[in-house]
């Protein structure tokens, strides 16, 4: 399988904060590759440095062998990336459709076909079209993030926490239509919900003190007691 | 007493027109550009001085407009753009630039006064029964209400209006879904500001003459409106301008004394009883 995405030792300064000191990682197309780790670890800084948010100062992010450690957030965005951030980023005085329509880049079959598929996943944006984003649940917020970011033929797609306060039958949600994008595009994903990163999951990344640490198979990390235990402080 | 309110609504949309810009300059590029008044003087200048070359007061208002736009264009590309994210600089940069502007317009146009007054037909006024009102007075509100009416539909029905609204909600995600915000900033500046030309040029028949330092004065009427309807609230700036019109325009007739004072009273109390401003949602 190629590799899609390389993040090759990154260094990323928040203000006078050295908070990632050496992050790697390689995505391949078509995978779901999760990024782990405590609270705290650089996970979030990770995806902001990818989306230029958070600029690094040194190593290179490669999408498709092409360098774009040096554009502007948009113009990475319009590589083909598409972020759900942590807090869902949704623009709380516009409509579910509003919020929709400013991320839709084309009008084409296509997007309308994606947007036909997440409303049928996630029936309560159909329901709630013309409400305003603030006033939607939190859950319903994720499902919005999500739907948007999955609106535009994106190569990849970075999801920050998804399952974050959501009630268990909403995580399933989730997953599911994680599933559901997983057959169009690659997936990094950061989760703190180990059902979820299990179930959906094919390679995982530990980060830990802004660093990449281990790496291996999903499967595999089942099984590691060991690696669970001392990085992300499960039995 | 109507006529009171026709006055303080004519004020109140003068005011509207340059705090409008201002207030989605601040709302969306998080910029304070005290040299707004600037763009104001000259678009009246301007205005004043190719109604005087044409004899068109048409030609005037495009004249001001387009004044607007290329000092805008300038301004935000040369002076606001390496300022982004520091107040302090923002402040000292563009209070400079403000002087700049209304020197500039003293070496143009001359040191002295400008006597400005309305073309023919906006002159004099309608007798309704026992109320006159003023022609030139009735337009400027009818232009107040045509330019919220087409600024408030871009802003509601367009892409672009979408983009301007989400860029003061979360500036960071509208760049994560591909746009380039650094153009929206620069159209917006630039429609601020023609905006600002606007008001300048209607003002210069209205008040009769033109200075150099006329920006100033509304300018703060402009903050206080600013602050009144909160921040980067477009729809809040129109009522609040009204309000700030209206109140002057009663106060100045029956205590002139401290019309200025009522209005520094009016946005001490927003202040105090709901700091994000009347209309502000975002906290
Ligand atoms: N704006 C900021 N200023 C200073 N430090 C910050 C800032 N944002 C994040 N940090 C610090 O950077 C480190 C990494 O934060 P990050 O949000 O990337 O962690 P995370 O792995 O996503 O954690 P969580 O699981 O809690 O979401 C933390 O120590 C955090 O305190
Ligand atoms: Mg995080």
């Amino acid at each position: 399988m190629t590799t899609l995405l390389e993040v090759n030792d990154i260094q990323t300064y928040i203000g006078q904060y050295h908070i990632l000191q050496g992050v790697s990682f390689q995505v391949k197309k078509g995978e779901v590759t999760v990024l782990l780790g405590r609270n705290g670890a650089g996970k979030t800084t990770s995806l902001r440095s990818i989306m230029g948010l958070t600029p690094i100062t040194e190593g290179q992010i490669m999408l498709n062998g092409t360098n774009i450690s040096k554009l502007g957030t948009y113009q990475i965005a319009n590589k083909g990336i598409g972020f759900v951030p942590e807090d869902q980023g949704i623009f709380g005085e516009l409509t579910v459709e509003e919020n929709m329509k400013i991320a839709m880049q084309k009008q084409d079959e296509a997007t309308l076909n994606r947007l036909d598929k997440m409303l049928t996943l996630f029936p309560d944006l159909k329901t709630y079209w013309k409400k305003q984003g603030g006033y939607l649940s939190g859950g319903q917020k994720q499902m919005l993030s999500i739907a948007r970011a999955y609106l535009n033929k994106n190569e990849l797609l970075l999801i920050d926490e998804p399952s974050k306060g959501l009630a268990p039958i909403v995580v399933e949600k989730v997953m599911e239509s994680i599933m559901e994008m997983k057959d169009e595009t690659t997936i990094v994903l950061v989760e703190q919900n180990f059902r979820m990163a299990m179930g959906v999951g094919d390679t995982y990344y530990i980060i830990d003190d802004g660093r990449s640490v281990e790496t291996g198979n999903m499967q595999e990390l089942a099984d590691n007691e060991e690696l669970k235990r001392k990085y992300l402080g499960i039995a | 007493m109507l006529n009171l309110m026709i006055n303080g609504l004519a004020t109140g949309m003068l005011i509207f027109l340059l705090a409008a810009g201002l207030t989605l300059i601040f709302g969306l590029m998080d910029v304070l550009n005290f040299a707004h008044g600037g763009l104001f003087a000259w678009g009246a200048y301007s205005g004043v001085w190719v109604y005087g070359m044409t004899g068109s007061f048409v030609m005037a208002i495009v004249g001001a407009l387009l004044t607007g736009i290329i000092l805008g264009y300038v301004t935000e590309r040369f002076i606001i753009q390496p300022v982004y994210g520091n107040h302090v600089q923002q402040i000292l940069i563009t209070l400079g630039l403000m002087l700049v502007l209304s020197e500039m317009l003293k070496v143009v146009f001359g040191p002295n006064q400008i006597v400005a007054s309305p073309p023919d037909y906006l002159s004099g006024s309608w007798q309704l029964g026992d109320v006159v009102i003023i022609k030139y007075r009735a337009f400027i509100i009818l232009i107040g209400v045509l330019v919220f009416a087409l600024v408030h539909y871009v802003l509601k029905n367009t892409k672009i209006g979408l983009t301007v609204r989400a860029g003061v909600m979360n500036k960071e995600m509208v760049q994560a879904l591909g746009i380039n915000i650094k153009k929206v900033f620069m159209l917006v500046f630039m429609i601020g500001s023609a905006m600002a030309a606007l008001g300048g040029v209607l003002l210069a028949p209205y008040s009769g003459v033109i200075y150099a330092e006329m920006g100033m004065d509304f300018a703060i009427l402009a903050f206080i409106v600013v602050v009144i309807g909160g921040m980067g609230n477009f729809v809040g700036s129109l009522f609040a301008a009204m309000l700030i019109g209206l109140s002057g325009a009663f106060m100045t007739y029956y205590v002139p004394d401290l019309s200025l004072a009522v209005n520094m009273l009016l946005m001490a109390v927003v202040l105090v009883v709901k700091p994000q401003g009347l209309f502000g949602a975002k906290g």
